[in-house]
């Protein structure tokens, strides 16, 4: 895009003195840079607990009966397990992160438009979080219904469910703030020339999640506040005993977190359509399809929730439309995954390890997805509900989709965001084994649950064992690989080799600052005057650059 | 401006979740009918008409002091907040009444006289104190919000060339209004 010059001394946002010292000049900041890197410590911290206690959970599958702990101890575990990595980790996840990280410097912002606001959902985000944790030690001990909190067992468990509920509240507090903002920013502060379609894709996925953001979170919100109300008051609303109905839960419930599945997603592939174009250095395939198959996955979503209950007791119509809906949204999935392979195909490939890891998601996203179709369609979804089959699919595309692209954005923007380069053959070992690990650990899973495995359970028959054992060493090789990458970004950090300004030939406007960018990211806001990816016309601007040269010294 | 944009998003959300409520509210009613039908008949329409009145006035007032602003008039535009202000309470201790008439009658969560009528009557009188106590909630938080632009305008904090926090506020306020608007016909006056 737009050339930049850096003039001089540049300070970086690492080392400008604000107003505050110390600590306070991280957790007090309105940069959005800061406030970025603030979410990626407290995400993977988040991470790093959820991961140990499905390590724990894993562990006491290793053989039938007890191993580790007994069931009611389980039971909190898979609820702890599901809370903090679908409300923590992977829905805030990458917007927080990397949104906020970079949105701005891709559309040539000095900020987002709301910066204090920005710092506020970031203090909500830890004070969820905390409360989260809090709740470990009430009175009844951790909650134990599962993350989805389904009544009537919610209203009756001595748990404190309330106190998880207030974390979950405010998280999506938290969530509607950074999606009120990134809309706000997107439509305000695009740098001069900077239409629509010249937006970054990635831009485009977080425009699409923060929508889903404004719009689904306040109903999960409400419901949720009327669990706890139910619980303080005895109000009745969702008891049965009261006349309550618990399938219009199911239905509240779902109306959000169905569309939650791609807060989760979008912002992954958003990250993929930045990565592919700049390793295979090729403009994107079908720009406009990939940008518009974000906004149109972000629709057909709102509409498929009923898919979550097709065994819990719902008209057939109902169940064949909802199945409909489900299975219209794999066809912009398609579209994206699609535009990616036609855009590595005839590029000149740089394998370096954030496309490996993008790789890596192609493959297993798409297991996940077609897996999806498996569930979506009623005669096969009555087979396999709550068995290891779905556990198997919705850990490959929100682990497969989001955790690794998460990682994969981790690795990709390093560099810009540290200044510093990793050691690129350590992390590639790392992707290897993240990804062997992941399928022996996952796919595992979907014969287990094909075989009847049911999910949730504390003990198994006999004949599931020697598969268990199987997803168990699974469990080892992953998190293995995830010792090995930590450690490898975390030397990166420490002692790595000073980064350029753009190491992977990036044609987006973050690569047009220095690495890590200064306080307002740009000395000059840039004017735009081409789409981004667009090798094409550098590759005419540099032709006629020599041509032009030539010809300079023919003339001598 | 990004602020008003803002604004109108966080208001949209606002909506919706008061739209989980009144989906919720349709849910019910159309499975239980006869009994919403009948549990309506207890209420005071009087009073609930006469609080739609006095939101309503309150909006017109949070208006005109915006237009006061605009026009440089000051103490007028604090006046008319305080007038605001003033019936946003007297919203509240109307509903403080009517809430400890019914709890005098016995109806409220959980109480013997309420559990010993259908299950129906039990949902609607749940969904009238979780619907009313979070539209309560929000007129409290108005009520909070208004007297922060009070002292706003008095400090010269909001001044006739940047008035965007008492619009937005006004934005707000006419929500806490609107919503109100489809709760009274919803509790008071279906049946």
């Amino acid at each position: 895009m737009a050339d930049h010059v850096i003039h001089g001394n540049y300070v970086d946002f690492y080392d400008e003195k604000g107003p505050h010292k110390g600590i306070l000049a991280w957790i007090l900041t309105t940069d959005h840079k800061r406030i970025g890197l603030m979410y990626l410590i407290a995400l993977t911290t988040f991470f790093c607990i959820g991961a140990t206690i499905g390590v724990l959970m894993r562990l006491e599958m290793l053989t039938q009966g007890r191993t580790i702990m007994g069931p009611q101890t389980y039971n909190s575990l898979f609820t702890l397990h599901g809370l903090i990595m679908i409300f923590l980790f992977v829905i805030p996840g990458i917007p927080a992160v990397f949104g906020n990280f970079f949105l701005p410097i891709m559309l040539g912002a000095k900020d987002v438009a709301f910066p204090r606001l920005n710092l506020l959902s970031w203090w909500l985000y830890i004070t969820g979080g905390v409360f989260a944790v809090l709740s470990l030690f009430l009175a009844g001990g951790p909650i134990d219904t599962g993350w989805t909190f389904y009544v009537p067992y919610s209203l009756r468990t001595g748990t404190d469910v309330s106190w998880m509920i207030l974390a979950a509240f405010i998280l999506g507090f938290s969530s509607i703030l950074t999606g009120l903002n990134f809309i706000t920013t997107i439509h305000r502060l695009r740098a001069p020339g900077m239409g629509w379609f010249r937006m970054p894709l990635f831009a485009w996925s977080l425009y699409a999640t923060a929508w889903i953001q404004l719009i689904a979170t306040p109903i999960v919100g409400i419901t949720l506040a009327l669990v706890a109300i139910e619980r303080l008051f005895g109000v009745g609303l969702f008891d049965p005993a009261l006349g309550g109905d618990p399938i219009l839960y199911q239905h509240m419930f779902w109306i959000y977190s169905h569309p939650a599945v791609y807060i989760m997603i979008l912002p992954a592939m958003g990250v993929v359509s930045e990565i592919i174009p700049t390793f295979a250095h090729r403009t994107i395939f079908g720009y406009k399809a990939v940008a518009i198959s974000s906004l149109a996955i972000a629709f057909v979503g709102y509409f498929v929730w009923g898919h979550h209950m097709f065994s819990s007791g719902m008209s057939d119509t109902s169940r064949w439309i909802f199945s409909l809906f489900t299975f219209l949204v794999a066809i912009p999935s398609a579209v994206k995954v699609f535009n990616w392979t036609a855009t590595l195909y005839k590029g000149s490939i740089d394998l370096q390890a954030p496309l490996l890891f993008v790789l890596a998601f192609i493959f297993v996203f798409s297991i996940g997805g077609l897996t999806g179709l498996v569930l979506g369609a009623l005669a096969t979804d009555i087979h396999l509900t709550d068995t290891y089959f779905v556990v198997a699919h919705f850990h490959f595309v929100v682990f497969g989709g989001t955790g690794f692209i998460f990682f994969a954005a981790l690795h990709y923007w390093f560099p810009k965001m540290f200044g510093k380069l990793y050691n690129d053959n350590v992390a590639k070992v790392a992707v290897s084994l993240i990804t062997l690990g992941f399928l022996m650990l996952y796919f595992t899973f979907f014969i287990l649950g094909y075989e009847g495995m049911p999910r949730r359970y504390y003990d198994y028959l006999p004949q599931y064992h020697g598969l268990h054992v199987f997803a168990t060493v699974g469990s080892w090789v992953m998190i293995s690989g995830f010792i090995v990458m930590f450690i490898n970004l975390f030397k990166a950090f420490k002692s790595g080799k000073r980064a350029g300004m753009n190491p992977w030939g990036g044609m987006t406007l973050e690569w047009t600052v220095p690495s890590p960018p200064p306080l307002e990211n740009f000395e000059e806001i840039p004017v735009i005057t081409h789409g981004p990816y667009d090798y094409h016309a550098q590759e005419e601007a540099k032709e006629k650059q020599e041509e032009f040269n030539h010809s300079a010294e023919d003339e001598k | 401006m990004g602020a008003k944009i803002g604004m109108w998003l966080f208001l949209l959300t606002e909506l919706l979740l008061f739209g989980g409520m009144f989906l919720i509210y349709g849910a019910y009613r159309y499975m239980n009918n006869e009994d919403f039908h009948a549990a309506g008949q207890g209420m005071n329409t009087i009073i609930g008409a006469f609080n739609t009145v006095i939101l309503l006035t309150s909006s017109l007032t949070v208006a005109m002091s915006i237009t006061a602003l605009q026009k440089g008039n000051k103490r007028l535009s604090i006046t008319l907040l305080g007038f605001t202000i003033f019936f946003a309470v007297w919203f509240l201790i109307n509903k403080y009444f009517e809430w400890s008439h019914e709890i005098r009658n016995g109806i409220y969560p959980k109480s013997p006289e309420l559990l010993n009528r259908s299950q129906g009557e039990i949902l609607f009188f749940g969904l009238y104190y979780v619907m009313t106590g979070i539209h309560g909630i929000h007129v409290i938080i108005g009520i909070v919000i208004l007297s922060f632009m009070v002292s706003f305008i008095a400090r010269d904090k909001v001044t006739p060339a940047d008035y965007s926090k008492l619009e937005n506020s006004g934005l707000y306020w006419h929500l806490v209004d609107i919503i109100w608007i489809f709760l009274f016909p919803l509790f008071y006056l279906l049946r």
